[in-house]
């Protein structure tokens, strides 16, 4: 049964932003986020008005979403996150900024982009991921497994 | 893998310091994170170095909680501290959190001013120039066409690019704090030719011809074409700096526009096939009429209210022109008893608003003309402010938001009615 349950729903490779290796909880929006004016840093909220995710906590999550937006605030908004404790633990993104690589780096966590299947389409909201950024693979469970 | 020359590979074995070396580690990983195969130089940096607010100086307390942890730390992203000299680059600092002497009527505290100044002296101190404005381009730095720069500020990024014809990505505080040092920064983006096409076409199909219509067309496109480069023709005219400050703040605001062309106006764009290289032409967008009202009401969706007791000009922060026609417009007038006139700029600019007797003019009404911030950064308004009405596309796109009051857009000349009456009467003609 185990075995069974253990079995990725499915693997996913791309390319390292940021080495490591996490795993968690996938939180997915395929909405653009922004960071200074756009998070709340000190509880790793999103606070845009009309953004999917508002009011929604990163915080310990695999945050997958499409791309940065908005103010060149964004890296240093994000590295507040890890100072606070609120960083996600993971980030699976498809398009490169110069913000998302930036805040990537400085966050610290395994990141990766350029993936040879749309993470969007492939990971749901609490599906269980590990991002090892190192060998640049994702792997997707529906749940956490045994 | 990026590739280092050998000037670059001895600033990161530390023979230019640690604090070089601590930059060129941090810049090395950013450079692979973007896939940058190799680096550019630039003599041309603008940030928001170093400064901090009390809790993250707090969070930094045993490594000594002062500029140099916060530096070393946070900007430079290093896990040791590390003697932080004189920046190497011609370095600049972008706006900051209050106004140096008007702190108080902008409800700071004491203790927010004293880390204010303190941070400002250390700033100084690293030979870092104190332009405290958005708009650098006004203040004293204006780059030349072609030439490699790594700014933030997104209004002040677009700008450089599509006006200038200077090459910069929208970088980040940690990315610009350490190009202050190892005068690198990532050879990718906005600093390749291929990355400066064109992508999409805006047909301009109504007369585009003041700094309020610019701001408009500039919050379509930025809409419309999100974070690509559009290509812009048809009835655009009277291009001036600040139409374009105007329209490239709103487009960076509603899309994350970071260059534009404008067929015949803007420098890499001579012609519609120059503007896209080459490149596939993707969508077309037409502005017209129907475009153009559509625009105005999304801007002036967060106001119902008809009492305004804010008005906030200077996003981007006002150049000397716009001083000039808002101390014309409110000469004689006053600033209404139940509404509040905040103008905001950067301190070159206040200096010859006060030589030329603006400054003067609008005291005189009510108002108040402030320097370094504006209310977003600051989140600063006057105690109480429910209605705002404001000038800027931009503006009008953060501030309401940010803090949770209803906001106005419209003409110069409608804001500043607006504060000598309590009463918004902007329309749409």
């Amino acid at each position: 049964m185990s075995e069974v349950m253990d079995k990725p729903r499915a693997v996913i490779r791309g390319r390292k932003v940021v080495g490591g290796v996490a795993e968690g909880e996938a939180l997915v929006t395929r909405e653009t986020i922004s960071g200074w004016g756009g998070v709340h840093a000190m509880t790793g909220t999103i606070i845009e008005s009309r953004h999917e995710l508002k009011d929604q906590s990163f915080a310990g999550k695999i945050l997958v979403f499409p791309g940065a937006k908005g103010s060149s605030g964004w890296s240093a908004t994000f590295h507040l996150t890890r100072l606070a404790g609120t960083a996600p633990k993971a980030m699976i993104f498809n398009i490169m900024t110069t913000k998302a690589a930036l805040g990537a780096v400085v966050m610290r966590i395994p990141t990766i982009t350029d993936c040879d299947q749309d993470p969007l389409d492939v990971i749901r909201t609490g599906d269980w991921v590990r991002v090892d950024g190192d060998e640049g693979t994702i792997t997707v469970w529906s749940a956490k497994p045994d | 893998m990026v590739e280092l020359t050998d000037a670059e590979r001895a600033m990161l074995d530390g023979d230019a310091g640690a604090a070089t070396q601590k930059a060129m580690e941090l810049l090395v990983r950013y450079a692979e994170a973007l896939g940058a195969e190799r680096f550019v130089e630039t003599n041309n940096v603008a940030g928001v170095p170093g400064s901090a607010p009390p809790w993250v100086k707090q969070y930094y307390a045993q490594d000594g909680g002062d500029y140099r942890a916060v530096f070393s730390r946070f900007d430079l992203d290093s896990d040791e501290v590390v003697d932080v000299p004189r920046m190497n680059a011609f370095s600049c600092h972008l706006q900051g959190g209050m106004d140096p002497s008007l702190w108080r009527e902008q409800g700071m505290s004491e203790d927010a001013f004293a880390n204010f100044q303190s941070d400002e002296s250390d700033v100084a101190a690293h030979g870092i120039q104190i332009l405290k404005t958005c708009t650098p381009y006004l203040a004293g730095n204006v780059p030349v066409m072609g030439e490699h720069c790594a700014w933030m500020e997104s209004s002040a990024v677009v700008f450089a690019n599509s006006v200038i014809g200077a090459r910069t990505n929208c970088e980040g505080r940690e990315s610009t704090s350490a190009a202050m040092l190892a005068k690198r920064i990532p050879d990718w983006g906005f600093h390749t030719d291929d990355f400066r096409r064109g992508h999409h076409s805006v047909d301009v199909q109504v007369p585009v011809d003041s700094i309020f219509e610019w701001g408009m067309l500039g919050y379509f496109v930025g809409d419309a074409v999100q974070d690509t480069i559009p290509v812009i023709t048809g009835s655009v005219s009277d291009a001036s700096l600040i139409r374009h400050k105007h329209f490239g703040a709103a487009a960076a605001s509603s899309g994350g526009v970071e260059m534009y062309h404008m067929v015949g106006i803007t420098p890499e764009a001579p012609s519609v096939e120059a503007a896209f290289g080459g490149a596939a032409r993707g969508e077309r967008f037409v502005y017209d009429a129907s475009a153009r009202k559509r625009i105005y009401e999304s801007l002036n969706s967060v106001g119902t209210s008809d009492d305004v007791d804010y008005v906030m000009l200077g996003c981007p922060h006002y150049s000397i022109e716009q001083i000039a026609q808002a101390a014309a417009l409110i000469e004689g007038r006053k600033v209404h008893t139940n509404s509040a006139l905040w103008v905001f700029t950067s301190r070159a600019v206040k200096a010859t608003a006060d030589a030329n007797g603006y400054t003067k003019i609008l005291r005189d009404a009510g108002a108040y003309l402030m320097t370094d911030t504006c209310s977003a950064i600051s989140q600063a308004v006057p105690e109480g402010t429910k209605v705002a009405a404001l000038d800027s596309a931009k503006q009008v796109h953060y501030l309401p938001a940010m803090m949770k009051i209803e906001g106005w857009y419209g003409t110069t000349a409608e804001c500043i009615d607006a504060a000598c009456t309590g009463k918004w009467r902007g329309k749409l003609s």
